[in-house]
């Protein structure tokens, strides 16, 4: 299960995640940004309710991560320990801005 | 390689048989989590174990048997000394060591970055052990994680 939370301002965009970034639950995210980045310059993924990511999850990310390296900027805040091992083992935290 | 011996059903030994099916990852999640519960797993290793079984089952959902429909076994069970989780999949699709796959660069740019092939080695690397073997016509892959 994951809720996805958008609050936008002038070209800015904050997504705060809740619950697990799964197989499951990855084509939402995928859609939910899909249909919320145009025009967008700062993309800001919360995941400080967010439980764990999994492969899926990553995708979603580095697919993100390389629209907004075209159009502006992307971070990452309120990382937890599982989530920041999975970044770090995967190379991850090198690719993304995490704050 | 240690001995496949694999326990039945009971007592100590918990087993799911299921379609391998995407739409069953959360019912097989809401399984081992109830089994982690009840032998005390951490929560830090419950989200990693979490992490491993949807890599692992939704491969076997989405490669193992397509394009028809086939059954996966989920075997739970403890061990002492150290204390750990043992999970056991099992199918009879297409034979396939996910465990030959080449690891993937991790120190390449957003850019460079193929889509995908990341899964397994996660696994290897969020468990203390994967192991494959195949025998009898099943694809047998198990992971163990000290709790």
């Amino acid at each position: 299960m994951l809720k996805i939370k958008k609050e936008t301002g002038n070209g800015s965009l904050t997504v705060q995640l809740e619950g697990r970034l799964d197989t499951t639950t990855a084509p939402e995210l995928e859609a939910s940004l899909r249909e919320s980045l145009t025009g967008v310059t700062e993309l800001t993924l919360d995941m400080a309710a967010l439980e764990y990511i999994s492969s899926a999850g990553l995708r979603v990310l580095l697919s993100a991560q390389k629209i907004m390296n075209k159009q502006g900027e992307m971070k990452i805040i309120n990382v937890g320990e599982v989530i920041n091992e999975i970044f770090e083992v995967t190379g991850f935290s090198d690719i993304l801005n995490i704050e | 390689m240690r001995e496949w011996i694999i326990g039945k059903a009971g007592d100590d030994v918990k087993e799911l048989t299921i379609d391998a099916v995407i739409g069953n990852m959360e019912a097989v999640t809401d399984y081992i989590n109830a089994w982690l519960e009840e032998i005390e797993c951490p929560v830090k290793a419950q989200m990693q174990i979490d992490i491993a079984v949807d890599e692992i089952f939704s491969n076997i959902a989405r490669y193992a048997y397509t394009p028809e429909i086939g059954e996966a076994v989920i075997r739970l069970e403890t061990e002492s000394d150290p204390h750990a989780a043992v999970i056991t999949f099992m199918d009879r699709g297409k034979a396939y060591d996910p465990l030959e796959l080449k690891e993937p660069d991790t120190t390449l740019s957003a850019e460079e970055r193929p889509i995908g092939g990341l899964g397994i080695f996660l696994v290897k690397k969020i468990m203390d052990d994967v192991e494959y073997a195949y025998r009898d016509g099943q694809n047998i892959l198990r992971i163990r994680k000290k709790i």
